[in-house]
């Protein structure tokens, strides 16, 4: 066998081996998602079996049914809960992308005394546990009164927010070329004009992928929202699954059902954003 | 009409003076360059004009109207940036009517004009591409085109070629020549490239540490360099320059070698002044190998080893050792020479040029 063939054979032998570890990869990373799918579908015997069934022998939609009946046939006000999360995650995570924007837009493009101090006492502010914080603010929003509100929570998911979506933007307006906003000032723009006419559609993808980042974190939250909530009023769908726990049971395939009804969402706004997640626009506006 | 006059104009960062009041006047429809080396000043110079950077002190005047404090917008110039700074989302025709589509101007008229410059520059074929589509050289004819759509009063030029290979800057300066014959504006070119500030302009500043230098015409900076900063930094190769003592008639230099002292300078020196000699390649060669430019008188010859030659096909620089110093030559018509040998050198010292060595000012009277 010449160098060539055997060189031939070593990178086919790679790329094989490549693509084997990447399947293990997902299949781990996926597993527990398609466990929560499965589960939902099966009765609860078939999800507590020891050793593990792998293929459902009964495939049903009760726990679905049941879910969206009324109360007392095994339904949760979900559309309540899902009405909460969706007013909650969507509005805090606006108003996190307004400040992300303008104070990422501040830290890239302006010096200032204390800037550095600043950003990383933001970023500090991302070292506490949410968990850490919800006993202090349940006391402070006790006294407030705005537990069980939807503001309570769209306050906390802003502020648990807006360090990272500011951190994050910071990054992707560092990235689109100052000159361009010059050229554009020249060009007869406003500094105004500037930004939303040149830097804005720039950095939108960034901006776009903190959203989705922003939305998730709001979306999933549990710890301070269990603190936080109390009824129909606020509650959101990670509280809600609460609602298969009682005192000696646990609806396993009751929460399996509701696990997927938020998933669903999630995913849809992930893929509908991500096809707006274009990298490398910024190329071809500066040599270098 | 636009002439554009910077009066006394300052610009500091916190305590440290980057331009210290320097006084220009540019004459409407001229072609002005900017040259020296990084960090004299030219760019920062450039955007004070542009209103991309505030003014510490003293006043820019664009067509007689003092534009100070008016934003970029407001003072109708046009600027090439080094980096070209197209729009990355737009294609080469939206970056080329953006100006006009913030102004509000008609699509009609947008249409044409877009269609005007594109034709100037040859960008025809390259309308619906985006920057990240072109080579170096189109990203820069785009840039330029962004420039002339708007009409404006004033081109201002930041180093617009230093981006590019030699031979396409080659290409690009002749282009922006012609660019400027057709449209006719007046051009503040900056550039740290005393070739490109030569060929192309009408007067030349040259700027060094926040001061100007020199202004002139290239005939004039280079013929008569009014300190010893401009006569090292225009001209290529640079001219020799060495330091020596008048003494009795003659220029000693520091390693105990002399030359006459050249006879337009005897009324400005006297013996024991401290001075620094400059001659050009050109006017020092290979005896019969050069231009002589003054009285034969002048000439001054020397036997003197050469130390390195480089062959330029229709020339040769060569080295050779004098005063323990090597002196650049060129050597027209050349003949074949190398390191070692001894060869008769002519000083042409009618075109040799005196500083002081302490000011570095010209002693020329």
């Amino acid at each position: 066998m010449d160098a060539n063939a055997s060189a031939r054979l070593k990178r086919r032998i790679a790329t094989v081996a490549h693509r084997v570890g990447l399947f293990l990869a997902m299949l781990v990373i996926c597993l527990p998602g398609l466990w929560i799918v499965l589960s939902s579908l099966r009765p609860t015997v078939e999800i507590m079996a020891k050793p593990p069934v792998w293929i459902p022998q009964q495939v049903s939609f009760d726990a679905y049914v049941a879910m969206f009946s009324g109360v007392g046939k095994g339904g949760i006000p979900v559309l309540d809960y899902f009405r909460n999360s969706l007013i909650i995650s969507v509005t805090s995570t606006v108003i996190a992308i307004a400040i992300g924007m303008a104070g990422g837009y501040a830290f890239a493009r302006y010096r200032f005394r204390g800037k550095s101090a600043m950003f990383l006492g933001l970023m500090l502010t991302r070292t506490v546990p949410g968990i850490a914080l919800s006993l202090p603010l349940f006391f402070v929003y006790a006294e407030l009164d705005i537990i069980d509100t939807h503001f309570g929570l769209i306050l906390a998911y802003v502020a648990l927010n807006v360090p990272f979506t500011i951190w994050l933007i910071d990054g992707f307006f560092r990235q689109v070329p100052k000159d361009l906003a010059e050229a554009a000032q020249i060009d007869g723009c406003t500094r105004w004009q500037a930004f939303w006419q040149v830097e804005f559609p720039l950095a939108g993808p960034g901006i776009a992928s903190s959203g989705i980042f922003a939305f998730l974190t709001s979306w999933n939250e549990f710890a301070l929202a269990s603190q936080l909530t109390r009824s129909i009023n606020s509650k959101t769908l990670p509280v809600g699954l609460l609602d298969y726990t009682a005192e000696f049971t646990i609806d396993w395939r009751g929460m399996c059902a509701l696990a997927v009804v938020m998933i669903v969402p999630a995913l849809l706004l992930t893929f509908i954003v991500q096809k707006h997640l274009v990298g490398g626009l910024t190329s071809g506006a500066v040599k270098g | 009409m636009a002439t554009v006059s910077l009066k006394k104009l300052t610009k500091r960062y916190g305590t440290m003076e980057i331009v210290h009041g320097i006084d220009l006047d540019v004459g409407d429809r001229e072609f002005i360059a900017l040259v020296g080396p990084s960090g004299c000043g030219k760019s920062t110079t450039l955007r004070m004009i542009a209103g991309l950077e505030e003014i510490s002190g003293g006043t820019i005047e664009i067509g007689e109207r003092v534009v100070n404090d008016l934003p970029p917008r407001s003072r109708n110039i046009s600027m090439v940036f080094q980096s070209y700074a197209l729009y990355p989302h737009m294609t080469v025709r939206e970056n080329l009517g953006f100006s006009l589509k913030i102004a509000g101007i008609a699509k009609e008229e947008t249409d044409r004009r877009v269609a005007e410059a594109s034709a100037i520059l040859g960008l025809d074929a390259l309308l619906e591409r985006r920057p990240s589509q072109l080579s170096g050289g189109q990203r820069q004819r785009v840039a330029m085109g962004r420039a002339i759509v708007r009409d404006p009063d004033v081109f201002l030029f930041d180093e617009p070629l230093s981006n590019l290979d030699a031979k396409l800057r080659t290409q690009m300066r002749t282009e922006i020549k012609k660019l400027h014959a057709k449209v006719k504006s007046t051009v503040i070119y900056v550039t740290h490239d005393q070739v490109e500030a030569m060929t192309l302009a009408d007067r030349i500043v040259i700027m060094r540490e926040g001061y100007i230098e020199q202004v002139g015409t290239p005939d004039e900076v280079f013929k008569r360099p009014a300190t010893r900063f401009v006569a090292g930094f225009i001209g290529s190769p640079p001219m020799n320059l060495h330091e020596a003592t008048v003494a009795d008639g003659k220029l000693v230099f520091s390693g105990g070698g002399s030359l006459p002292l050249p006879g337009r300078f005897k009324a400005a020196v006297g013996a024991g002044d401290k001075v620094v000699f400059g001659l050009r390649p050109d006017d020092l060669y290979p005896v019969g190998h050069g231009l002589q430019s003054g009285d034969a008188a002048d000439v001054h010859e020397l036997e003197l080893p050469v130390t390195v030659t480089e062959p330029l096909g229709n020339e040769t620089l060569v080295f050779s050792e004098f005063d323990g110093r090597d002196w650049v030559s060129r050597m027209l018509n050349p003949k074949p020479l190398k390191a070692g040998d001894r060869v008769a050198m002519s000083f042409d010292l009618s075109q040799a040029h005196l500083f002081s060595a302490e000011t570095g000012k010209s002693l020329r009277t």
